[in-house]
């Protein structure tokens, strides 16, 4: 039955389906796991680094884009296949030259929602053109509105676009997802390390290998975009481990 | 207009000053910061002094031969870790010129030969500054002595130039710092 409607883009199924969005859908679900929590003054994001060849270059696989000085995303992406870091690469430069036009015509920097609609819409146009595809991507835009206010938005190929606390997108999302449910607690994103914390512990669920395989970035309010290096985040992996045993204990006793 | 800067920060360590037409002004100057931000965005880099007055002096090629050119006169400093502090002067007609010191409008006619006699590649931070204030109390003397003569022709009423104050910047390799109003001192009329 599908078969006759997921060709072209413009054409809707006789259930209401645009299977081609759909497809880009699951083209995201292959992707590696991006998680992002929203703090009180910090906002964190976390994305799965898989593990690269040899002789490749891992600085040269960034997942985590900075999009101008208060705003940065994350897309959860394959690396050897389907072209779709490279989907990547065209909306964050469409959005980085948006930002800056914002600062030109308005003397003021992009709110995150603003950037957010910016690229859903982008994201929409292509799923309504002769000829085109979708972009095969969703992303997680983090950052501060000029106010000082933290936000984190996702969107994803149909174009749409919410406000979440945390959120997860990628591969094994779900369980993320419901860790997240079951383990937000405002008072534990009221500390930066609270924050952090919360999104490490969410993609230890799912990374195999534990820190070697996160990259971590944090952005508190009217500072830069930071990565954290290596040791910090196994710091925060060993702190983690040892809270769990902690409770583990607790619970025999 | 006591609060007009037409300084404009491309980035962390370069300073565009730039002056001409009106409304021109503002538009090219903006217009080349926000390039030069969107420089850094894409690489994770900024742009050193020289790449950005090339690409300054390239747009303002292209628009000198399209039926809207600006008119507008630039000076360019920033430091750079690798070649050190630098300094480029730009005219409307796209002539783009590295220079140990420069200057434009009415006041060059003057400081121009005071830095040419008292200029050395080697000056210290306060030597220059010296120089610096040599060239704002001779611009200011000039100014002085113009209106000077204004009033006595009586032509002051409807004159609306008034005594300029000074905006002084600095660049090293900390950055921009903004001192305050050089202090000059009175000359004998």
């Amino acid at each position: 039955m599908a078969a006759r409607y997921d060709r072209a883009i413009t054409v809707f199924s006789p259930d209401g389906h645009l299977f081609q969005v759909e497809y880009a859908q699951e083209a995201v679900k292959k992707g590696s796991t991006a998680v992002g929590v929203r703090g009180k003054n910090i906002v964190a994001l976390g994305v799965e680094k898989k593990s690269v060849a040899k002789l490749q270059d891992d600085r040269t696989v960034r997942k985590i884009c900075v999009l101008d000085d208060n705003v940065f995303m994350a897309f959860p992406c394959l690396i050897s296949r389907s072209g779709l870091t490279a989907d990547a690469r065209i909306v964050i430069n469409r959005a980085r030259v948006e930002c800056q036009s914002h600062r030109l015509t308005v003397e003021d920097p992009v709110t995150i929602e603003y950037i957010t609609r910016f690229i859903s819409s982008l994201k929409q146009k292509y799923t309504q053109s002769n000829g085109r595809r979708p972009f095969g991507i969703s992303a997680l835009i983090m950052g501060f509105d000029f106010d000082g206010t933290p936000r984190l938005y996702q969107t994803d190929p149909s174009g749409t676009y919410h406000a979440w606390k945390a959120n997860a997108i990628g591969r094994s999302a779900k369980t993320v997802r419901e860790f997240l449910e079951k383990n937000y607690k405002e008072e534990d994103v009221e500390s930066d390390s609270g924050t952090i914390k919360l999104g490490v512990r969410a993609l230890l669920e799912v990374v195999q290998s534990g820190g070697k395989n996160i990259e971590l970035a944090i952005m508190k309010r009217d500072e830069p975009l930071k990565i954290l290096s290596a040791e910090e985040i196994e710091a925060v992996v060993s702190d983690i481990e040892k809270e769990k045993e902690e409770s583990e204990k607790k619970k025999k006793s | 207009m006591d609060n007009y800067d037409k300084m404009f920060k491309l980035s962390e360590k370069i300073l565009l000053l730039c002056v001409g037409e009106a409304g021109d002004t503002v538009q090219f100057a903006e217009y080349i910061q926000k390039n030069v931000q969107l420089y850094k965005m894409r690489n994770g880099y900024e742009l050193s002094p020289a790449a950005a007055a090339n690409f300054t002096r390239k747009n303002l090629a292209d628009y000198l031969r399209s039926r809207t050119p600006y008119h507008v006169n630039l000076l360019l400093a920033g430091y750079e870790e690798a070649d050190g502090p630098s300094l480029y002067y730009m005219d409307y007609l796209a002539a783009l010129a590295k220079a140990p010191f420069a200057a434009h409008g009415y006041g060059a006619f003057l400081t121009l030969s005071i830095l040419d006699r008292y200029y050395r590649p080697d000056l210290s931070r306060d030597e220059a500054m010296d120089l610096l204030k040599k060239c704002l109390e001779e611009s200011l003397f000039f100014l002085t002595a113009f209106l000077s003569v204004l009033r006595l022709l009586q032509l002051n009423k409807r004159f609306i130039l008034n005594l300029p104050s000074f905006n002084v910047r600095l660049i090293d390799k900390d950055g921009i710092h903004d001192l305050e109003r050089v202090p000059l001192g009175q000359k004998a009329a």
